[in-house]
């Protein structure tokens, strides 16, 4: 793999794996782990806790997935590796 | 008009619709057959796959289970909807961008290997069949509820209309009947759900009602269902008595398994570009979303009906409960189909409605003269009754069996298209008859289609005792086998050909084994199906976590002492990390 490639490779890696963060922490945090905790916050009529099991993670992965095709078709043109335009 | 009248009305249009569509978009090539020509627009794609996975667990029973869960039942939202971050980011563009036809033929290109091409297909196939014998059994049941004709005759006639369009238009028909059949299933799910919330709360946005306050009293909805089912001794509604680390685990396990599921998978093959194959998935999600969000919100609201509709008074009080002489016209029709069941155990003309299994609330219930819990529902009819018990007008109940038939039968099309696709392409074609034409293939994949949905028809007849069980297995499956070898072989240049046979293995023998060992499919269980037995109190349903997790460890532990992958298997994964070069759209 040449070196643009490989730098290419590296950040598309990077921008996933902090995706993946943002996505574990609304749903296995949030939404399971730390669960109880949340649930003594109350915001219009909603335990925080049991709104980001059955809203908020729904509405995140939602978000984050857009974030994604933005940043990567970004990304893909900074290094010259994007699909021709029809 | 009357209600049956009716629903043959919106159910005979939509099958119209179906059908009409597939003769517009018949297959006449390999290509357009397997993957749609590869011409689909990713907003399309996205409607498609929405329906696609949405089947009739996601439409008829999800939000009965929530009702009855709580906060448990939040595994399945979080699980159904977060496999489509990974699919979007971790599977489908690299997959479009390799650009063949199946799952298996990737996994058999990329490890080099006939043996885990074949691996994986024998995963597919029977995954898929799993699924389909549920979606065939749903179209049966509501036709037998709303058109009162025989399940048998409501199975022959969903056949029939997955028959024309699967077999004739393939990927391509099947795609864009898929996007009819959303339509019909958003309107059918939301409708009632609008009307609910506004009755309720007064609040016409259910994701919103969810947290209002419920008319009459200042109280929030949550906070009121909270109290209403504890004084009757239920379980808190947002709290769940099932473990941390199993709530955990199946989370898991339905979101890995969600994004290696081939028949979700697929759907990104049809796309023109990588960049639709990543947009594609958020738009599947953003209309997967719009039922995922509505379903907790009609799952509290029909929780709360019910309670209060039996529970009219205060708890104990002697005119408390429902007289049963008085109970809405609903129950009545739902008591012919034996899915709801009253038993005056007391014999005091009331209804009692509360949790006998609760100690120390059956001791306080006996001292009110209360004799057992008198009314048991089937999960399942929630959403179905849900027009019914909010006294919406006939042509609603109509539209909602029109859904509940659209749901199961596009998630069926696409199922039997994977089936078909696995046993023509990788079987046949890829392993045994190598040199047939393109005619010929087509010609098998027509027929495997049509010897798949008469098997299905069968098992949806005929449903094995395990049915319900093996929805486990689906998932477990899907998330112990296929999903690591296609992230391995992705985002690892070094695992090769043995340590992906072996990791699959391991994944499927484990996985298979746990649930068989505490489901028992074809045997008594050997072990007793109970938390304490639980290995890391991880219940079966959530074991494909540990076998994902135990297929990564042994593929690159046997991958660092085998030979590397040959140069030219490098440089193929290479090349699908860059979306430069994908293979274009054929013409549409």
């Amino acid at each position: 793999m040449d070196e643009q490639s490989a730098a290419y490779w590296k950040r598309n890696v990077k921008l996933v794996a902090s995706l993946i963060v943002i996505w574990f922490v609304v749903s296995y945090g949030f939404g399971i782990l730390f669960v109880d905790a949340l649930n003594s916050i109350e915001i219009a009529g909603f335990q925080l806790g049991f709104w980001f099991a059955q809203q908020g993670s729904i509405y995140v992965f939602v978000a984050l997935i857009f974030v994604y095709v933005a940043k990567m078709n970004k990304l893909d043109r900074e290094f010259d590796v994007h699909e021709d335009d029809d | 008009m009357d209600l049956t009248t009716l629903t043959y009305i919106a159910v005979g249009l939509s099958f119209a619709l179906y059908i009409g569509i597939a003769i517009w978009a018949k297959a006449s090539t390999t290509g357009e057959f397997y993957v749609a020509g590869k011409g689909v627009n990713p907003v399309v794609n996205g409607m498609a796959t929405a329906a696609d996975w949405m089947s009739a667990a996601s439409f008829i029973s999800m939000a009965g289970l929530i009702a009855f869960l709580g906060y448990g039942g939040s595994v399945y939202l979080m699980g159904w909807t977060g496999g489509y971050c990974l699919l979007a980011m971790l599977l489908a563009p690299y997959l479009r961008k390799y650009g063949k036809f199946t799952v298996p033929e990737f996994i058999g290109d990329r490890y080099y290997s006939r043996t885990a091409r074949i691996v994986a297909v024998i995963c597919l196939i029977f995954i898929s069949f799993t699924y389909v014998a549920g979606q065939m059994r749903g179209v049966g049941i509501v036709f037998s509820r709303f058109l009162e004709v025989e399940i048998l005759t409501g199975l022959i006639v969903g056949m029939s209309i997955v028959f024309i369009y699967a077999v004739l238009g393939g990927m391509k028909g099947i795609t864009y009947t898929q996007v009819a059949q959303y339509c019909v299933l958003i309107v059918a799910y939301t409708i009632p759900a609008i009307f609910i919330a506004f009755q309720l709360t007064g609040n016409p946005l259910p994701q919103l009602a969810f947290g209002s306050t419920v008319n009459g009293t200042g109280e929030f909805m949550l906070e009121r269902l909270n109290n209403v089912v504890t004084e009757l001794g239920f379980l808190e509604y947002t709290t769940t008595n099932k473990s941390t680390i199993d709530i955990f685990a199946i989370t898991v396990a339905l979101m890995v398994g969600t994004a290696g599921l081939p028949h979700v998978i697929v759907r990104f093959f049809t796309v023109p570009k990588v960049r639709d194959a990543r947009s594609s998935a958020g738009w599947a999600l953003v209309f997967i979303a719009l039922l995922y969000t509505t379903a907790p919100a009609v799952g509290a609201m029909a929780r709360l009906n019910l309670t209060e509709t039996i529970q009219t008074g205060e708890v104990g009080a002697e005119d408390g409960n429902l007289v049963f002489e008085e109970r809405p016209d609903w129950m009545k029709r739902w008591e012919a189909t034996g899915l709801l069941k009253f038993e005056d155990k007391n014999g005091d003309g009331r209804i009692q409605y509360y949790n006998d299994a609760n100690a120390e609330f059956a001791a306080k219930a006996a001292e009110f003269g209360w004799a057992g819990n008198e009314l048991s529902v089937d999960r399942d009819i929630m959403v179905l009754a849900n027009p019914e018990i909010a006294q919406l007008p006939n042509w609603v109940i109509a539209l909602v069996a029109a859904g509940g038939i659209a749901a199961a039968l596009s998630t069926a099309a696409g199922l039997l298209l994977v089936i078909s696709s696995g046993i023509s392409h990788d079987i046949l074609k890829g392993t045994f008859t190598p040199d047939m034409t393109e005619g010929q293939e087509l010609m098998a994949g027509r027929i495997a289609a049509a010897v798949a949905i008469l098997i299905a028809g069968y098992l949806g007849y005929n449903p094995p005792g395990f049915v319900a069980q093996v929805v486990a297995f689906a998932f477990g499956l899907a998330a112990s086998s296929l999903f690591p070898v296609i992230i391995m072989g992705i985002f690892s240049k070094k695992v090769n050909r043995e340590g992906a046979i072996a990791g699959m293995l391991t994944g499927l023998v484990f996985t298979m084994g746990y649930i068989l060992a505490y489901k028992g499919v074809f045997f008594d269980p050997i072990i007793a199906n109970t938390p304490d037995n639980w290995l890391f109190g991880i219940s079966p349903e959530g074991i494909g976590a540990v076998g994902m997790v135990l297929n990564f460890i042994v593929a690159f532990s046997v991958s660092k002492v085998t030979a590397e992958p040959p140069e030219h298997i490098q440089h193929m994964v290479e090349d699908i990390r860059v979306p430069k070069g994908a293979s274009a759209a054929v013409d549409h």
